[in-house]
């Protein structure tokens, strides 16, 4: 029922927010692409010349690329894994009559908001320093060696600084949606004498399957370009151990200053993302019509 | 209608709970304690847990060491920068999409959305190399800027689902009283978008504060915000854990609080409203 006249006052208000997204979407993206066929390193300038797929070639056929390429899916593979393997339980625990709940639930979304840098240092010098951390003086108290997380582990040691990180949005999106599941359903289950756990697989895990998709995909968004965990705890080794593919791409960027190489990469990732997108968006998207 | 619970089993599930959420919270407190021990106790073998000589010195260093201060000016300009322009873009823009909707709206929506899902590092290099051409490598202008365009989505989004659950016959009734669109905006939306707005607010305030792709790559001091200053401490010969931790902690406790209060909005926030 709207007038011409507010229309128009409604394509006006949008259009601010459209213009700037198109620009920042389009601009960079075609920039990457443009570098992407170019043999172009800083270290080099003048030298720049076209070489169509020659970057993507490049790239596609390192090594490196396909050590890193491995080290973002187990990355992102294990944290999702903990987070949920861990998060359904704990969601489900908050779930019960629990004295002092919301102090609970404020030490358990904490992590949260530690923002990464700090996240990583903390946890690898006050934490898994092999000599000094807390971690090697309990495993003394076990009698047993102390590891040295960064050196013998170090993929192991990312995961689990990333999935103490993301362990509690699993769990607080879990509640929220486990807090808006019928009671009536499971009370009328209980009194059909279902046991606890056939209410469980029937009632509780249908109804999160669709949080659970939900927080799979917002955490691949984000996992797939972790950075700063890396930057600050390994720089990507020893090696490439800890090297994903963000990093890689950071390093042939700005530090081998290979501008060509890395915009090749940076596609790559853009596609990689684009894949999961998709689905995210689809599912969000459903969302929207109900 | 509660569900029986008999006492055993809250016993049970709150020492259980309380547990979990203490493990889970330890590396923060062991953090806070270690930041006013002396650096030899922080290092020491076996660890001191409370009994230890309480220091405030690490606070004094930090800020005297490495100009603290600094920092967490500029983490609250460019937080706070970013946040609040990205408002002012996406008010309007939200606005009109949950108020006058077309049939592109939800396209426009989800476009929107496909933004946020491109991979920072994946525009990186062009990023970096148009900053360096104009001068914007390490200045808050430029953070701010990128941070604004990176966030405005996730802002777009939430005061959307916040503004599309405004009864619209609320409006209607203000326009056949004969309200003007300016007297609508003020007396009859604000009010009831402040809730929104502020959560919106907040939870774009936490996730820029704690943004630390761009901030990295893009400054190193004079711009640089306490994501990059903590950062430095990450160097081999820089081994003070009492004056990292001191300085971790001044970092997140303002943040901490801040998101303690908006736990709630942070999910449908971040899940773009498909978990509420």
């Amino acid at each position: 029922m709207a007038t011409q006249q507010t229309q128009l006052l409604a394509r006006t208000l949008l259009t601010p927010a459209v213009a700037l997204l198109f620009i920042w979407m389009i601009v960079p993206l075609a920039l990457t692409i443009y570098f992407a066929t170019l043999h172009y390193n800083l270290l080099d300038p003048g030298s720049e010349s076209f070489v169509g797929l020659e970057n993507f070639r490049y790239f596609l056929t390192d090594p490196a690329f396909l050590a890193s390429l491995q080290n973002t899916l187990v990355l992102v593979g294990s944290v999702l894994a903990i987070t949920i393997i861990l998060g359904v339980p704990l969601a489900l625990l908050l779930d019960q009559q629990v004295v002092g709940l919301s102090i609970v639930r404020l030490m358990v979304i904490a992590p949260f908001f530690v923002m990464p840098t700090v996240s990583a240092l903390v946890w690898k010098n006050l934490l898994m320093h092999p000599v000094s951390g807390l971690f090697a003086w309990i495993a003394h108290l076990f009698g047993l060696p102390a590891i040295d997380w960064f050196n013998e582990a170090p993929l192991f040691s990312v995961i689990l600084i990333i999935s103490w990180q993301w362990l509690p949005f699993a769990t607080l999106i879990l509640l929220t949606a486990l807090q808006s599941l019928d009671e009536e359903q499971k009370e009328a289950a209980e009194m059909d004498g279902a046991s606890a756990i056939s209410t469980f697989i029937y009632i509780t895990l249908p109804h999160l399957a669709r949080p659970i998709t939900v927080v799979i995909l917002i955490e691949t968004i984000f996992l797939l370009t972790v950075f700063a965990e890396i930057f600050v705890t390994t720089g990507g080794g020893p090696g490439l151990q800890t090297t994903n593919i963000a990093f890689l791409i950071y390093s042939q960027a700005l530090i081998q200053y290979d501008v060509g190489s890395a915009s090749a990469g940076g596609l790559v990732a853009v596609v990689l993302a684009n894949i999961v997108a998709f689905f995210l968006v689809r599912i969000v998207g459903r969302n929207l019509e109900a | 209608m509660a569900r029986m619970v008999t006492t055993r089993n809250k016993v049970i599930s709150t020492a259980a709970a309380w547990l979990v959420g203490f493990l889970i919270f330890f590396p923060i407190l062991w953090m806070v304690l270690a930041s006013f021990k002396t650096e030899l106790e922080a290092f020491a073998i076996p660890p001191s847990f409370l009994f230890f000589h309480w220091t405030t010195e690490n606070y004094v260093t930090v800020q005297e060491r490495s100009d603290y201060f600094h920092h967490a000016l500029n983490s609250i300009i460019i937080a706070g920068g970013s946040t609040l322009i990205a408002m002012l873009i996406a008010i309007p823009a939200a606005w009109s999409m949950a108020f006058s909707p077309t049939k592109r709206t939800k396209d426009v929506l989800l476009w929107m959305l496909s933004t946020k899902m491109m991979p920072p590092v994946g525009v990186l290099v062009p990023i970096y190399l148009i900053y360096r051409s104009f001068g914007l490598l390490d200045t808050r202008a430029g953070l701010i800027f990128i941070l604004c365009l990176g966030n405005l989505p996730i802002v777009i989004w939430m005061l959307f689902t916040y503004f599309k659950e405004i009864p619209k016959d609320i409006l209607e009734a203000a326009r056949m009283d004969g309200a003007t669109i300016g007297r609508e905006l003020i007396y009859v939306l604000t009010p009831m978008a402040v809730p929104g707005l502020a959560s919106t607010l907040l939870l774009n305030l936490i996730l820029a504060w704690n943004e630390a792709f761009w901030t990295l790559n893009l400054s190193t001091l004079e711009a640089a915000p306490l994501t990059v200053f903590i950062a430095s401490y990450s160097s081999p010969e820089g081994l003070f854990w009492a004056k990292l931790s001191a300085a971790s902690t001044l970092a997140i406790a303002p943040i901490l609080v801040l998101g303690w209060f908006s736990q709630r909005q942070l999910v449908r926030g971040l899940t773009f409203g498909a978990v509420k």
